[in-house]
């Protein structure tokens, strides 16, 4: 169970106006403005929830993101998965977390993905016939086969994001948090992403955290959408809730939540 | 010329934007130049008369090799052109309405010289407040103050176009790794920024002094220290223009031959 | 040390990738510290010596600076390209994985073309040995091997300090270059040549002379105090404090970018 209660984190950052002269100006006085990510923010989410997380740029998705997976440490509030402490604890939370960063990759560039994936197996101290179980499973779900020998350098960004995919779960974490899984890929990579996720969910209920800007992994996966803006949770409720506020009837979802963000002035 | 001088204001704007970053390169040069100065003091103590230039004179130069670094560092490369070699995006350079060797050439001024505005200042202020024989000595003469001039914009000109003949040779190398290496190496002891070249024995120096490695920051800086007076001034400019000629033309012959053959090929 | 060693088999792996891009930069590396060696050459071609240093014993100061130094770059590589790490996500990574993050910025960095410099120094040293009259015996050997080991672990400490300070900002790491790459330059002269309040700083501030100057007095024997030969050993605590700025510094970290 994750728990979040008050969550808040500011950062300090520099402005300068363009131009010549303020060039200068900057290099006796420089003006800091506190940029709240994180503004009061509590949720529960229960375990084998599947969670969409929306928000436009800036929101703060990903300080929560941070946060929740031992990144960040917040200036203020309690936070705690499954009973730790997440920044407190961080190698024992970390156990039963997997993260998959939809544009930065945690696997080797120039050696073939099997050996980045025994790297992460003795990383997490995973047991022979866990990680024998985990990794047949993963391959034969994400088609993997033949691309688990070739070097990450080599794949398409499709079949890299599911080599991703598998690495974050080889130790069989009870979270998941997903950050953008789909960001620049095709249909057919997509949907094959999608369907693996529901059934991750279905088979070890798996809780799945997902933040991206595409509605219809949204509509594809979650049940239940936290929307933030501003460092603040705006909205807490079910798929249907949020079409529920469309205007006029046909609305896509995209339309809908564009709407919102106007409507919250985010 | 409009768009040489946007350029160059950009680059400018971009290193006020780091004050922090400034100041910090200010100190650190600072700190080298003073112990290059306690360093060369020690040899000094051992035997004054083995010293080939005044004590004086080498604490002037040191402090200027420290300010203005920015200008006469051949160990200063833009990662960004040698990428855009590698990887061929050198052919949207080709798009534009504009003499890539020219603008390089400019870049490389502006990025430089930038910098080394920037941090001459204080450097120069502090060593020339620091206490004799470690200070920053001012010239006698207007007319020294004015040949230094004169031959560090020369000796700065040299620097940059050496660079650009690297850049162009990275078009016929797989790996322009070496070629950088090899040649920033050469050019930092022969130009005088291990060790001034006085300091080389009398037959080396007589020769590395002929090299264009010697036309960058050894002229100026040993007019200033007056290290090199009266008609040799004369000499030792004639000869960094004769490099600096030298310099372009093969770097223009090397960069246009690439090119054309790049164009060629269907890049 | 086992998960490490799988961590070195990757870098290898990867590395044999580009062979050619190894080669040429390890002997850049060969050559780069080549320059450094030629002005000692030239300088004492003109003065026989220094502070009461001769020429052969410069050398070998200067080797085994170089050889701490080197050393601490190939292995400790991590903590020098930090600020990348950061800027990249990389060390986000690093914090999801459950292993201590000292290790793991160890090892996810290892930068084997120092070999070009660890040759270098190596030859130099032999070169050094052979042309001095020092009188070894099993304490002037020890000596050597704490200089070298006490050495890289003070540098190591300087890298995790620069490490550190990217925790809080990213634009006044210059400055750090004087105890990383200054230090191995200046290192060239045992550092009573730069003056007593030089060595004062290197004492007690950053021990860079404990594993360079204190020693190498009993090396080269200018005393008898085998005690200034263990003089590294104590340079090595210089680590704690260091390592207590890195866990300062985690506590202030705020990741960059989305």
């Amino acid at each position: 169970m994750i728990k979040v209660e008050k969550l808040s984190k500011t950062y300090q950052v520099a402005r300068r106006n363009s131009g010549f002269r303020e060039a200068i100006k900057s290099l006796y006085s420089k003006e800091y403005e506190e940029i709240k990510a994180l503004d009061c923010i509590s949720f529960t989410i229960l375990d084998g929830e599947m969670v969409g997380y929306i928000g436009p740029n800036g929101a703060g998705k990903s300080s929560t993101i941070k946060v929740l997976s031992g990144i960040l440490t917040p200036d203020s509030g309690e936070c705690t998965i499954n009973g730790r402490i997440p920044w407190k604890e961080r190698k024992a939370h970390v156990r039963d977390i997997g993260v998959v960063f939809g544009q930065r990759s945690q696997l080797w560039w120039d050696v073939p993905v099997i050996d980045s994936f025994e790297l992460i197996r003795d990383i997490y101290s995973v047991p022979k016939e866990m990680y024998q179980r985990n990794l047949e499973e993963l391959v034969e779900l994400l088609s993997l086969n033949q691309i688990v020998k070739t070097p990450v350098r080599q794949l398409s960004l499709g079949q890299r994001m599911r080599c991703e995919i598998a690495a974050a779960l080889l130790h069989s974490p009870k979270i998941l948090f997903l950050d953008e899984p789909t960001i620049g890929l095709d249909a057919v990579s997509k949907l094959a992403v999608r369907d693996f996720i529901l059934g991750l969910n279905q088979k070890h209920n798996t809780t799945v955290i997902l933040t991206t800007h595409d509605m219809q992994d949204i509509e594809a996966l979650t049940s239940r959408i936290l929307l933030i803006g501003k460092g603040k949770i705006l909205m807490d409720g079910s798929l249907d809730e949020l079409k529920g506020k469309s205007v006029h009837q046909d609305a896509s979802l995209d339309e809908i939540v564009a709407q919102l963000y106007k409507q919250f002035r985010i | 010329m409009k768009k040489y001088l946007s350029f160059f204001r950009m680059r400018f704007i971009n290193g006020f934007q780091y004050r922090i970053a400034a100041l910090a390169g200010i100190i650190t040069q600072f700190v080298w130049g003073m112990m290059e100065i306690l360093m060369f003091r020690a040899f000094y103590r051992a035997n004054p008369s083995a010293f080939p230039m005044e004590f004086s004179a080498l604490s002037s130069y040191v402090w200027f090799q420290q300010a203005f670094l920015a200008l006469f560092m051949t160990w200063f490369w833009e990662k960004e052109l040698f990428e855009s070699i590698k990887t061929g995006n050198i052919a949207y350079e080709l798009c534009r309405p504009v003499d890539i060797y020219s603008m390089w050439f400019v870049r490389g001024i502006a990025n430089r010289a930038s910098k080394a505005i920037l941090r001459c200042i204080p450097i120069l202020l502090t060593g020339y407040l620091l206490p004799s024989p470690y200070r920053l000595v001012l010239p006698d003469h207007l007319s020294v103050f004015v040949l230094f001039l004169m031959s560090m914009l020369l000796g700065f000109l040299v620097v940059v176009a050496y660079g650009m003949i690297i850049y162009g040779l990275t078009f016929y190398t797989v790996n322009p790794m070496g070629i950088r290496m090899v040649s920033q190496s050469l050019a930092e002891f022969l130009s005088g920024a291990v060790i001034p070249l006085p300091f080389l024995p009398d037959k080396i120096r007589a020769v590395v002094e002929l090299l264009p490695f010697a036309a960058m920051q050894n002229v100026p800086f040993r007019i200033y220290s007056q290290d090199i007076s009266g008609s040799d001034i004369y000499q030792a400019m004639l000869l960094q223009v004769i490099w600096l000629i030298i310099l372009v033309t093969v770097g223009k012959i090397i960069m246009n031959k690439a090119l054309g053959s790049l164009t060629v090929q269907g890049g | 040390m086992k998960l490490y060693m799988k961590y070195v088999g990757i870098h290898i792996r990867s590395m044999m990738q580009y062979k050619i891009s190894f080669l040429f930069t390890s002997i850049g590396q060969f050559l780069v510290s080549f320059n450094v060696f030629l002005g000692i050459v030239f300088m004492f071609k003109r003065f026989s010596n220094v502070e009461s240093f001769t020429y052969s014993e410069c050398l070998m100061c200067f080797s085994i600076v170089l050889l701490a130094f080197s050393f601490a770059e190939c292995f400790f590589r991590g903590f020098d390209e930090f600020a990348s790490m950061i800027g990249n996500g990389e060390f986000d990574r690093i914090m999801i994985r459950p292993r201590g993050l000292i290790f793991q910025v160890i090892s996810s960095k290892l930068e084997l073309t120092r070999i070009g410099r660890i040759v270098q120094a190596i030859v130099m040293f032999c070169y050094a040995v052979s042309k001095s009259q020092i009188h070894w015996n099993l304490y002037r050997i020890i000596t050597v091997i704490l200089m070298i080991a006490g050495g890289t672990v003070i540098f190591a400490g300087v890298f995790i300090i620069y490490a550190s300070l990217c925790f809080f900002t990213l634009d006044g790491l210059e400055f750090m270059n004087v105890f990383t790459d200054g230090a191995r330059e200046y290192g060239k002269y045992p550092i009573n040549v730069y003056g007593k309040n030089v060595l004062r700083l290197c004492t007690y501030i950053i021990p860079f002379a404990l594993f360079q100057y204190y020693p190498f007095l009993y090396l080269c024997g200018k005393s008898n105090q085998v005690s200034l030969g263990m003089l590294p050993m104590l340079g090595t605590l210089f680590i704690i404090p260091c390592s207590g700025l890195w866990r300062l510094g985690i506590r202030h970290y705020q990741s960059t970018g989305s």
